[in-house]
């Protein structure tokens, strides 16, 4: 446990040494986001509709911006290796960087995502149900994304493989997760879809740092 | 303690080497040799369990390696840097030592800096440090890391005069203390005694 807390420690020092890289995924977000209301002009009912789809679309492409670095950096400096040959299990040091990975790329997406929503005229509550929804699918995102960028580690043009690989099997977090903002617009309550998302974040949390690992070692050889 | 039985490897269709068998005891090392592209560092990441070989074992205090308490007495040191050039060699050092699990204090960690002759540049970004003295940085680990077993592929490489005597020193100190080391290189080293592989 401690191997895991050190290696996030390292991952959050590495990024504030490099803190254009981390604030790229963020301003993409917020660029991204505010764009739209600007595009489409004033008219609430539209953008109160299309609210959850963009900011789930924007938080969706904006991890995506950070994941091929995820990995990358560590395996051309020969760190990956130490790592694997650590008497820490790989398992977990992977899980920290995948941490470390959410709280860099994916967190300020969810603070964010409240302050953003008010371009779209979401009221307080939807605004609640949107947040938690992030809450909940940003650690998804980092993990499912953990798995690509290990598989496409060391590939050319590894970036571009990344984001077909992983975009398809985000499809799901982002049906339930702007799915959930919309039934609660719609009165129907979002605690069905907030379910699904939180069951899938533990089958994630349990298999991902898992498969990851298997990558990592395949990439190693 | 260390035994390694008939150990192949191959590139592609390419047969680098088979049937390499060595074994080593407390207080020994071994000096891998060979062409360039004989297959030594091939032969290195086998023994480390970074790769799997085509055929052969590898036994560690009787068990077969790669297991956990392979790893908790190994110490590979590979052809890259493994340093991270954002950070300080100090920081370096202690967070390379904090992901093996192990607490490193500020001062052991500067003693291992100092003895590797980094007195002044344990605050600097290893990036503005020069080949040689990242290679240091990383040599540093040796001192930091208690391990039985020192696995170090082209160790001695852009080290100058004085660090391969050091470095000679630190291997020295080692065996005599009861490790075991397996060093690739070129040149001759400056370890007494030894064992010669050649691939």
């Amino acid at each position: 446990m401690n191997a895991l807390l050190a290696t996030v420690r390292r991952d959050i020092l590495l990024a504030l040494r490099r803190k254009s890289e981390v604030l790229t995924a963020v301003f993409f977000f917020v660029i991204v986001t505010s764009l739209f209301p600007l595009g489409i002009g004033p008219e609430p009912v539209l953008l109160k509709k299309i609210a959850p789809g963009i900011l789930w679309v924007a938080a969706l492409l904006a991890t995506l911006l950070g994941l091929p670095r995820l990995f990358a950096a560590d395996h051309v400096d020969g760190t990956l290796e130490q790592m694997a040959l650590s008497p820490s299990s790989l398992g977990l040091l992977v899980a920290g960087k995948i941490l470390a990975h959410w709280l860099l790329c994916g967190l300020p997406l969810v603070l964010l995502a409240p302050v953003l929503g008010l371009q779209f005229d979401l009221d307080a509550s939807a605004l609640g149900i949107l947040t938690l929804a992030l809450l909940l699918g940003t650690p998804l995102l980092s993990l499912i994304g953990a798995i690509g960028a290990a598989l496409t580690l060391g590939v050319r043009g590894g970036g571009v493989l990344l984001a077909l690989l992983v975009l398809p099997l985000y499809i799901p977090a982002l049906i339930f997760g702007a799915g959930a903002v919309e039934a609660h617009i719609a009165g129907l309550g979002a605690g069905g879809h907030l379910s699904l998302l939180a069951a899938m974040l533990a089958l994630a949390v349990f298999f991902a740092p898992w498969a990851t690992t298997a990558a990592l070692r395949i990439a190693l050889e | 303690m260390l035994k390694v039985s008939g150990l192949a490897c191959s590139r592609g269709e390419r047969r680098l080497f088979a049937d390499v068998g060595f074994s080593l005891e407390t207080g020994e090392w071994l000096h891998v040799q060979g062409a360039n592209g004989a297959g030594k560092t091939s032969m290195m990441r086998l023994l480390v369990g970074l790769s799997p070989a085509d055929a052969g074992e590898i036994h560690w205090r009787g068990e077969p390696a790669p297991s956990l308490e392979f790893r908790r007495d190994l110490v590979y040191l590979g052809h890259h840097a493994a340093v991270k050039e954002d950070l300080t060699p100090l920081e370096n050092l202690r967070l390379a030592a904090a992901l093996d699990g192990i607490s490193l204090d500020e001062r052991a960690a500067l003693a291992a800096l100092i003895r590797l002759g980094l007195r002044g540049r344990e605050d600097l970004p290893v990036r503005v440090l020069s080949a040689g003295q990242k290679r240091r940085v990383l040599l540093a680990r040796l001192l930091t890391r208690p391990a039985v077993l020192w696995v170090l592929d082209e160790a001695f490489n852009a080290l100058d005069v004085g660090a391969v005597q050091l470095l000679g020193e630190l291997i020295a100190e080692h065996l005599a203390a009861g490790g075991m080391a397996v060093l690739t290189s070129h040149q001759p080293l400056p370890v007494p005694g030894g064992k010669a592989l050649v691939l």
